[in-house]
């Protein structure tokens, strides 16, 4: 076997993103940044913390202080680089030339660079394995951010079409009070009713269901086919049954939750095995015993995947309906409206907030099932 | 296996094998729901129709006469079913498929840019997840980002999409697709990297011994236990893009297509005209969604996986 194993390769990817790097840097060196006359010497701090940056990338390739320290140096630095980038752009929004397309490249390909180096380290507390495999999305999210506001600002991107990272932050920042009357005509009143109602109502008609075999047989094709719907065709029609206020978009949240949620409890019931319905029998458990104690807790799985499902599918449905009509005020209100207004910042404010409100309450719903299912063994291996 | 005389004897029902399958029940059910339809149309339409009696001074009007009025509104607030086929029927059939009133012609667009969103997600869902399985780096950082990216109503940046892109020039087809490609993207790539990392340690193992490349071991191992894996998320993608086509149509200002037809109908007040499109579409959805079912079975069976 010894001659089978490969020898290691020069060319893997950490090595051609730092040769880049180097690359770049230096075609950022020589080249005018800004306009036609204005070179990277005439800010000398991101000069300087590019030549660090570039020196870091040499330094991979040479093989010295390929370790732990020589990578923290990288990663600080490419944050440096970058913030410098930002406010140097920000007083010459537009003018960018080859020069800063060039450093922005390099800035990126560090950044990747330093994700790349973060993802080999293996630590031995799971306590900093687990904030390492949380650093490492967080930084590639913050890397687009980033690399978002440079290329809008850079070339320069009018604002009715593409709004810059830091506008909307503004534009967050300021309109507050109309974001949080939206998120609680839309989520608190909508969203959460709907979302309880038709949870509820179909883990209930499920239950009732599979006590039944012949409802059971005869309903999961047609809940089945009902999933594959698009079911958010509804939306008109309700509106026009229960008028413009938030019960209208309750509806369609309830009847967009209810398919789901129905499929999954029903086949959830279903997962216990013949072993342990047999156990119950021999302890002469009656029904309720046996749905409680067995059946119910062999379905959370399957109930909290419908949840998760439900969770995204409620806003979702809430924020569609708003679009047939609703009173001066909810989500999709805003961002159908701001959207006619060329107001593209404050539509990107309003989605920023439903992408949080969506996350958070997916995140609640996926905490609430580990709490709940903590016996199943994706959940005991600790990789969810 | 003839007949035993110990085992329990044959019921006296003629009927009763027929609600042991599946097919009976399923029956039973689609009729039960048509009679709520039915029996919803009526008293939903009721007070409308008392309404029309008032007006025209009727007084006393027979029981069964407002039953079949009820049934025949011009603009219900609940169409009955048979409203609604004869409206798709009038749609679909007598009118020329290239006339703006035939819902063959809606049809026909939504379907366009579903498939068209369709493919560039499928395609872009299976790339992403080889990527995924062969990187660890796109593995840690790109996972979790994908997961979240689906908890964005996207559906709520649709109409932005839209105008915006429409903006820069671009119009048509294109902007609806993404929207699709956006919705459909997801499931393909869940499904494959799940798919992709099928095969057993011991199945990889045996292809190392073989000194196979990353390459060959994608072709011949990994891509083959994939493929029942992405059918069954080509499925669950295809019903997405579908809703996607259907509320990117919403904010072209109702111009064409499945989606236009529903919010032209909501503001008009054409229920009749909201009822079918949703027929329509779920017909369309039903479909599509059991056409790539056919060709699963067909590959599977052709790459001697069925069961």
């Amino acid at each position: 076997m010894s001659t089978m194993t490969a020898p290691k390769r020069r060319l893997d990817m950490p090595a051609l993103l730092a040769w880049f790097v180097v690359a770049m840097v230096v075609v950022g060196l020589f080249s005018p940044i800004f306009g036609p006359d204005y070179g990277i010497m005439d800010v000398p701090r991101l000069a300087l913390c590019l030549v660090i940056l570039a020196i870091a990338g040499v330094r991979y390739e040479l093989g010295f202080m390929r370790n732990l320290v020589g990578d923290l140096i990288l990663g600080l630095v490419t944050a440096i680089a970058a913030w410098l980038l930002i406010a140097t752009v920000t007083n010459h929004a537009g003018e960018a030339t080859l020069g800063f397309w060039a450093l922005t490249a390099a800035t990126w390909a560090s950044a990747w660079l330093f994700v790349e180096r973060l993802a080999v380290w293996k630590s031995a507390s799971p306590t900093a394995q687990r904030i390492i495999n949380l650093a490492i999305p967080a930084m590639f999210g913050i890397t687009l951010l980033v690399l978002w506001q440079l290329i809008v600002t850079g070339a320069g991107v009018p604002k009715v079409l593409l709004p810059a990272p830091s506008e909307i932050w503004v534009r967050l920042t300021n309109s507050v009070p109309t974001l949080w009357a939206d998120f609680q005509q839309t989520f608190l009143k909508a969203v959460l009713a709907g979302y309880i109602i038709g949870c509820g109502s179909a883990f209930i008609v499920a239950i009732l269901v599979d006590r039944v075999p012949f409802l059971r047989r005869g309903l999961l094709p047609i809940g089945n086919l009902v999933s594959a719907l698009p079911i958010i065709g509804v939306a008109p029609i309700m509106v026009m049954w229960f008028g413009f206020d938030w019960p209208s978009k309750a509806a369609v949240v309830i009847i967009m939750t209810f398919f789901p949620m129905l499929v999954n409890t029903v086949s959830g019931l279903a997962a216990s095995d013949a072993m342990q319905r047999d156990l119950m029998r021999t302890y002469a458990s009656n029904y309720w015993q046996t749905l409680l104690k067995l059946r119910l807790p062999m379905a959370m799985p399957f109930i909290f995947n419908a949840l998760k499902i439900n969770s995204t599918l409620a806003l979702i449905g809430a924020i569609v309906a708003e679009f047939f009509g609703t009173p001066i005020v909810g989500m999709g209100f805003r961002i159908s409206t701001e959207v006619g207004r060329m107001n593209v910042d404050m539509v990107w404010a309003e989605i920023a907030v439903a992408a949080l409100a969506g996350s958070l309450f997916y995140g609640i719903v996926a905490l609430l099932e580990r709490a709940v299912t903590f016996w199943h063994p994706s959940v005991r291996g600790g990789r969810a | 296996m003839t007949d035993v005389p110990l085992t329990q004897p044959r019921s006296t029902n003629p009927f009763s094998g027929l609600m042991s399958g599946t097919v009976g029940p399923v029956t039973v059910v689609v009729l039960a729901i048509i009679a709520i339809w039915y029996i919803a149309a009526v008293a939903l339409n009721t007070p409308f129709q008392k309404d029309i009696y008032e007006r025209a001074g009727q007084s006393d009007v027979a029981v069964s006469q407002m039953v079949t009025d009820t049934l025949f509104q011009e603009r219900p607030v609940l169409p009955a079913p048979h409203q609604v086929i004869v409206e798709i029927w009038e749609t679909t059939v007598e009118k020329k498929i290239t006339s703006k009133r035939s819902l063959v012609y809606h049809t026909g667009i939504t379907l366009s840019s579903t498939l068209m969103g369709f493919l560039i997600g499928t395609t872009l869902g299976i790339l992403l997840a080889i990527g995924i399985v062969h990187s660890r780096v796109l593995d840690k950082s790109l996972m979790p980002w994908i997961i979240s990216s689906q908890t964005i109503p996207i559906l709520a940046i649709a109409p932005m999409i839209i105008v915006v892109l429409n903006a820069v020039g671009i119009s048509g087809l294109l902007p609806k697709a993404m929207i699709s490609t956006y919705l459909s993207f997801f499931p393909v790539t869940v499904g494959m990297v799940k798919g992709l990392r099928s095969p057993e340690v011991m199945h990889m193992d045996l292809m190392h011994t073989y000194s196979a490349t990353r390459l060959q071991a994608f072709w011949k191992l990994r891509l083959p236990y994939a493929v029942p894996y992405l059918f069954t998320s080509m499925k669950i993608g295809m019903a997405a893009s579908l809703v996607g086509a259907i509320v990117g149509e919403l904010p072209t200002g109702a111009v064409a297509g499945l989606g236009a037809r529903l919010l032209a109908g909501s503001y008009y007040g054409q229920t009749v005209q909201i009822w079918s499109a949703l027929l329509m579409a779920a017909f369309l959805a039903g479909s599509l969604v059991a056409l790539i079912g056919v060709l699963e079975k067909l590959t599977l069976k052709r790459m001697g996986m069925a069961q």
